[in-house]
């Protein structure tokens, strides 16, 4: 494929912009912070159309086809959230418009708070942050100013070794060291390790409950207790949410705070690499610490109260990725209380289904009843010379997305499976079968795996070169890199 | 299904859960909507808002009315892009793959950078992520930002700042612009960063090269602020103003407002300091059979590869809103985007000079600027703007409460979606309220 940039020809153009309807001035600005030369491409715009739908028929999307991508959720976005998020009154509003013009978009937030504070057991929320990951920064942030506040200085992350990376690197940018927990043999946190790192200078535990294996941590209320009596916080990453909506919350199981992504669990699209939405939620001795502003409600007036003195502040200009937040909202109304239990229950029995199909004919290296997600281990596969990379790569021959692969760190050759509610039984029968061919072929054919996949765009990428030499950006023939 | 499973009911694949933590109620949420009632519901709750085709606007400071033209929404809505994930199956994931590589270009010659990431969350963060770079590079642990610099920009890097152990300092401006004599005084070899919002919050070109010149005698870094990246189709880039990062908000280019979000954080820096961007980066390459192809590449800086020794913690970034800006760029090609700047530095000289005219309001600044301006009101600028919602006008912003000695001042915009219509419309009803 061509890049936009080499479909230029020249004083070709595909805008249609207005006249200037006003007596034009010397724009008052010196020549020398004028720009002499404005280097983008001149295509029309049927080029431009032409160009972007013919990339769009080259991506895989959840629209596309079954994709059991472990702990991201790709379930179905419904369409109506996306003509909801478009109503002009949510899709043009200023974030500096007067609250009295902003009722709704304010009356959103108020509700989605409440909402996610009843679905997850906790007493206060921020919609602010952008992502999951800037969700776990900002649960930090909080955690540090309740201890600074108490006059306790604690230095120590506790994170599993199963964790998500974004837990460690968060920790690590909050200033915090990372302590490594293991893992014991089912899969859990391993409790002698536990109690041997919960000391007094461990602020917080972030721990993923269902964990990124897929099993729900079954010590839990011990694992809180533990931490809470040396005066630590439990955080609790909700990437996995989508297991247990109405089934169990994490304020209930001890967690001081937790947060979600709403691209995930709620239904948001996942974008190409987002947008997100990181909502965090805590309990009332953190809620002084949330992020600025904070949306509340008087009477019938719902404000924006900035009047927070023991705010960490702010992590991101306005209020939250509020389109995003919209169709979580949106899909929260639209389930309700047994909506969202029921795709919890559909999640889990999908999972189960999928994970008991294809235990056999992959490890299955922790073998009890799963939650939302499984691992599988390619292992015995790798006894024929295929690596999970060359499954992954053969699934794509047969029409699906892989899954996650490599992840979590502790299962080798890892296959992390996460079907979803909104996928049917055919669906997961057909990805079933193609999974039980391909361990065939591994036994039989490994060369055939080793070269997928043959019916994509392309076949796999050269990624040593690209980054032994990366070349991150087109230039003109006769632009001279620095 | 749960027979073939060996179940009789789907609570027993929640038996691993304590009896003592399983919720034994119903959410207390409301009832189910159809999709019927929920849009009805909807559309009620948005119409409390006032939305910017029933009202004229002046108002800017961060968030820009910018026409969107309709093959931007048409094309982003193609639910092939929309509904994939991270890229991380490259040989099903070229188109976006390719439109990132694009994006990440055209980043680059708006700016006049190296290098580019694929996008950051906004440009607040990408700009509190460009100073716990710079402090990466340098080893200094002092960051120092302009007054200028969007109030709201400067909370998001103190609070980054805050977890990183960075300290910030602060220097005041003059005129309307960074103070030069101020920035002399408040860097030193201690400095890592000096970070400048250009065009200015107050609207304000500043001179980049100079505040270049000074900082780069105290051997620190200068990190260049876009908020309003149209200016770019008028404005000399950053990168050849001496700017060693350049960060900014995307929003301007195809994105609608929403309230605030979801915008569009993008981060471009030199060559040397690839390896210390956050965030990802898309490469081009080719497969086994020679053919060009896209894929993610330098992950040995992210977060899933390094853990806690990784760069930044940013994993999801806003992929969709950078293909926006890709195929917006694309739209207008260089020359609609050119005309556009224009277009915008027209209608606020426009905007101003007219009001400038109207008796007790004045001048705060001399200095040139792009599309944002502050004057001095004969009242409140806060109850002007009540006074002006009846005629259907939202104004723009009151500074009081964001800058001291500017407490009747009022930071107004003025894009291509102002006709001389609307702009002689605000006139009139200003007259009104100054007698």
């Amino acid at each position: 494929m061509k890049l936009i940039f080499e479909l230029s020809v020249q004083d070709r153009e595909g805008a249609s912009l207005p006249k200037l309807d006003v007596p034009e001035q010397e724009l008052g600005i010196q020549a020398a912070q004028l720009r002499s030369d404005v280097p983008l491409p001149e295509v029309s715009e049927v080029d431009v159309v032409r160009h972007y739908t013919a990339l769009s028929k080259i991506n895989f999307g959840v629209d596309s086809g079954f994709y059991p991508l472990g702990s991201c959720t790709m379930k179905y976005n419904p369409k109506v959230n996306e003509a909801i998020a478009s109503l002009p009154g949510l899709s043009s509003a200023h974030p500096y418009q007067p609250e009295g013009l902003s009722q709704g978009c304010l009356q959103i937030l108020h509700e989605l708070s409440a909402d996610l504070a009843e679905i997850t057991g906790m007493d206060a929320f921020t919609l602010q942050p952008a992502a999951g990951a800037q969700g776990e920064l900002v649960g930090l942030m909080m955690a540090k100013a309740y201890f600074s506040k108490r006059g306790e200085r604690r230095t120590k992350v506790l994170v599993p070794d199963s964790a998500h990376g974004t837990n460690p690197a968060s920790a690590a940018i909050c200033g915090y060291e990372v302590v490594e927990l293991p893992s014991d043999s089912r899969g859990g946190v391993d409790m002698s390790e536990l109690r041997d790192k919960a000391t007094g200078d461990v602020a917080v535990l972030m721990l993923t409950n269902p964990n990124t294996l897929g099993l729900f941590e079954g010590n839990i209320i011990e694992i809180s207790k533990i931490v809470h009596e040396k005066g630590g916080l439990m955080y609790c990453d909700g990437a996995n949410m989508n297991a247990i909506l109405g089934v169990a919350r994490p304020g209930d199981m001890g967690f001081d705070i937790t947060h979600l992504n709403l691209h995930k669990t709620f239904s948001a699209p996942h974008g190409g690499g987002g947008p997100g939405s990181g909502p965090v939620g805590v309990k009332a001795p953190l809620a002084p610490f949330l992020p600025k502003p904070t949306i509340e409600r008087d009477g019938d007036r719902y404000f924006l109260n900035y009047d927070r003195p023991d705010s960490i502040g702010r992590v991101k200009a306005f209020y939250g990725n509020f389109a995003v937040l919209v169709k979580a909202y949106a899909y929260i109304r639209a389930l309700g209380p047994d909506g969202l239990k029921e795709a919890a229950e559909n999640a889990v029995l999908n999972a189960n289904y999928l994970m008991r199909k294809l235990k056999g004919a992959y490890e299955l290296p922790y073998d009890r009843p799963c939650k939302h997600e499984f691992v599988l281990s390619g292992g015995k596969q790798l006894a024929h010379g295929v690596h999970t990379m060359d499954i992954a790569k053969g699934l794509i021959d047969y029409g699906f997305h892989p899954p996650t692969i490599y992840f979590p760190l502790i299962v080798k050759e890892a296959l992390m499976i996460e079907p979803t509610e909104t996928e049917g039984k055919e669906t997961l029968d057909a990805f079933a079968d193609a999974m039980l061919q391909i361990a065939e072929k591994a036994v039989k054919d490994p060369e055939l795996l080793r070269a997928a996949p043959k019916t994509a765009p392309v076949t796999r990428p050269d990624a040593l070169t690209a980054a032994r030499r990366p070349n991150l950006r087109w230039r003109k023939a006769d632009e001279k890199p620095e | 299904m749960m027979d073939s499973i060996g179940i009789e009911s789907i609570e027993e694949l929640f038996r691993d859960i304590d009896e003592e933590i399983v919720l034994r109620r119903p959410l207390r949420l409301r009832r189910s909507l159809s999709e019927q009632e929920l849009m009805d519901e909807l559309r009620g709750i948005s119409e409390k808002n006032a939305d910017a085709n029933r009202y004229a606007r002046f108002l800017g400071a961060g968030a820009y009315d910018h026409f969107i033209p309709s093959i931007v929404p048409h094309l982003m809505g193609r639910s092939e892009f929309y509904t994939s994930y991270t890229p991380y199956q490259a040989e099903i994931s070229q188109g976006i793959l390719q439109a990132i590589y694009e994006f990440q270009s055209f980043i680059c010659q708006l700016t006049g950078m190296d290098v580019a990431n694929a996008s950051m969350y906004d440009g607040a963060s990408a700009l509190a992520e460009a100073a716990v770079m710079a402090s990466n590079i340098s080893k200094r642990r002092e960051v120092v930002v302009s007054s200028t610099l969007h109030p709201e920009y400067r909370e998001v890097v103190r609070t980054y700042a805050e977890a990183h152990g960075l300290e910030v300092k602060e220097v005041g401006w003059e005129g309307g612009a960074t103070s030069a004599s101020e920035l002399e005084k408040g860097t030193s070899e201690r400095t890592a960063a000096v970070l400048v919002q250009n065009p200015n919050f107050f609207g304000i070109v500043e001179e980049l090269y100079e505040i270049g010149r000074i900082v780069h005698g105290r051997g620190a870094l200068l990190v260049a602020c876009v908020v309003e990246p149209t200016s770019l189709g008028l404005l000399n880039p950053p990168g050849g103003c001496g700017a060693d990062i350049v960060v900014g908000e995307g929003q301007s280019l195809g994105n609608s407002i929403s309230f605030g979000g979801p915008h569009l954080g993008f981060l471009a820096a030199r060559q040397a300091f690839l390896q210390k961007m956050p965030g990802r980066l898309v490469g081009m390459t080719t497969d086994t059979e020679g053919r060009r192809c896209f894929v993610m590449t330098l992950q040995a800086r992210e977060q899933h590869v390094r853990r806690e020794k990784a760069t930044s913690n940013i994993c999801t970034n806003q992929a969709l809103n950078a293909l926006a800006a890709t195929i917006f760029l694309a739209a207008l090609g260089k020359g609609g985007f050119t005309k556009l700047s224009n277009l915008n530095a027209q209608k606020a000289r426009y905007l101003r000079a007219r009001i400038l005219e109207l008796e007790g309001f004045e001048a705060v600044f001399t200095k040139p600027f792009y599309n944002e301006f502050v004057v001095k009101c004969p009242a409140d600028p806060a109850r002007i703007n009540k006074r002006l919602e009846g005629d259907g006008i939202i104004g723009g912003l009151p500074l009081r409460g964001r800058y001291g000695g500017l407490e009747e001042s009022w930071l107004l915009c003025a894009t291509e979606r102002n006709a001389k219509l609307d702009i002689d419309r605000l006139i009139e009803a200003l007259r009104g309220i100054a007698r």
